[in-house]
């Protein structure tokens, strides 16, 4: 294991100090609360000379992922960040970044969308992102946002993978809170990180080449987006080897999910983000006082971990899903439809009830997630199953 | 080379480079994308003092130019904006209404 030191920082000052070590040739930004300071220290890492980097100062988020595109094209290693409506007026530009498969790298400051406005931490912003072709990391707390953003450059430049990664962390409680962090030297993330090898750049003026043709009516379309589906189906096992090489050096292991209490577990809660920590937190007094409950941290919603969602539910009898993001005329948010296909074909399928907690960066206390498990407890002795979803806080 | 580009419309997608990228420069000349014109200017010769001004501002590359003298219009990437008709300053070009009949690709 690599020597680390151990800091006191917000997650956005980690987030711009990995992007620092991985040693982009290109990042083109705009700033949006609550992403700023990301995009801020970085440029002055740039000032300053402590990474050789081209830093685009662009006139919108639309022109910050035009750009990227542009330079990841070009064969260069490109990363940005962006958060909320910034996310949305990327959003034709994800789609050619992933189809066009090239491995940009982008932290997310989860925000609410408007309207009303609101500037503080939900997922619909990534949320609405979720089928543009980027593989998507979640980071509950500082240190999951820095180790995210190294993994992310590997994953998405994996030869069996090359598609963007979205690396998100939860907007003011994980970009702003001071937290206890142990940061890797900058030889041992270039080393694991490596160089980029592009292998149609268009810089290349020996192998001149055309990107981000025309494929019409007739033509390979489908074709493109089966091979897209089918780069990130293989990109399960290339995060799973990403994570268990990264664990060598830093001592924290990665997997698609984390469990705490699910071996033996009557009721669990799903959750993602940095709400994970309130309910391990409300889990682990339950448990004391001798309710068998469990939690599950999903830690990359894109590819989504059906099987291993399915796996650690089995022999559950009742399961909330907090979702932190709407899908308004669903039965429930992103988190608890993919939690509920992940569970159809189990042999025995628990309860599963839906909650919508959190919008706009409204509170998470800690007798709302007890109030989940009341209710977990109640359905698992015979009470019926809530119309969902869910909502908690709201007044 | 592996990628024969003069096959490209045979190709399937698993033939193609990663990301859908053609192995050769300059295609963009073999699509026709002036089928959706309206209006295509036409050039007086006796007028046209050979500035090149209608050159440098087409969109689209559309204006045709050899020994540094312009000769005729591209109609296949033509989309008949008329920029070239607005900027040339002795008024040399003129719009007329497109007929039916698309041009062929040069």
């Amino acid at each position: 294991m690599a020597e680390q030191k151990v800091v006191a920082a917000t997650g956005n000052t980690v987030v711009a100090e990995a992007m620092r070590q991985c040693r982009p040739d290109v990042v083109a930004a705009y700033p949006i609360t609550p992403q700023t300071t990301i995009v801020e220290e970085f440029a002055a890492f740039v000032a300053k000379g402590r990474v050789h980097t081209e830093y685009v100062t662009v006139e919108s988020e639309h022109s910050a992922m035009s750009a990227c595109i542009g330079a990841s094209a070009a064969g260069a290693r490109v990363m940005t960040a962006t958060s909320s409506q910034g996310l949305a007026l990327m959003w034709e530009e994800l789609h050619i970044a992933s189809g066009m498969r090239l491995p940009i790298v982008m932290a997310n400051a989860n925000r609410a969308l408007s309207a009303p406005i609101n500037i503080h931490c939900d997922h619909s912003d990534v949320m609405g992102a979720r089928d543009a072709g980027w593989i998507m990391l979640f980071a509950e707390t500082a240190q999951e946002a820095y180790d995210n953003t190294i993994m992310a450059v590997r994953i998405a430049e994996d030869p069996d993978v090359l598609l963007p990664v979205m690396s998100c962390l939860d907007g003011f409680i994980t970009t702003h809170s001071i937290d206890r962090i142990s940061l890797l030297d900058d030889e041992t993330v270039a080393a694991f990180v490596g160089e980029r090898k592009a292998d149609w750049a268009l810089l290349d003026v020996e192998r001149p080449v055309t990107h981000g043709a025309f494929a019409g009516l007739g033509g390979p379309y489908p074709a493109f987006k089966k091979a897209e589906r089918d780069a990130i189906e293989r990109s399960r096992a290339v995060i799973a080897r990403v994570g268990e090489e990264y664990a060598r050096i830093s001592g924290r292991p990665f997997g698609m999910l984390e469990t705490w209490g699910m071996e033996d577990a009557e009721v669990a809660i799903v959750v993602i983000g940095s709400t994970a920590g309130n309910v391990r937190h409300v889990a682990r007094s339950l448990r004391e006082a001798g309710s068998k409950v469990g939690v599950v941290k999903v830690r990359c919603f894109r590819p989504f971990p059906y099987a291993e969602l399915a796996k650690t539910l089995s022999g559950v009898k009742a399961v909330a899903v907090m979702d932190r993001a709407e899908s308004f005329g669903a039965e429930g948010g992103p988190l608890f439809l993919e939690t509920r296909s992940a569970l159809y074909d189990a042999a025995e399928r628990p309860a599963v009830v839906g909650y919508v907690y959190g919008l706009g960066g409204s509170d998470v206390k800690l007798d709302l997630v007890e109030s989940v498990y009341g209710d977990l407890a109640d359905i698992a002795s015979g009470s019926p199953v809530p119309a969902g979803p869910v909502y908690l806080g709201a007044r | 080379m592996k990628w024969d580009v003069s096959r490209i419309n045979e190709w399937t997608s698993e033939e193609f480079p990663l990301g859908a990228v053609i192995p050769e420069a300059g295609n963009s000349d073999d699509y026709v994308t002036g089928g959706w014109r309206s209006q295509r200017p036409e050039r007086d010769d006796a007028k046209c003092t050979q500035c090149l001004l209608c050159w440098i501002v087409c969109p689209d590359s559309a204006i045709r130019v050899e020994n540094e003298k312009v000769t005729t219009f591209d109609l296949a990437h033509c989309k008949g904006c008329g920029v070239c008709a607005n900027e040339c300053p002795v008024g040399a070009i003129t719009m007329v209404p497109e007929g039916c009949d698309l041009p062929e690709v040069k």
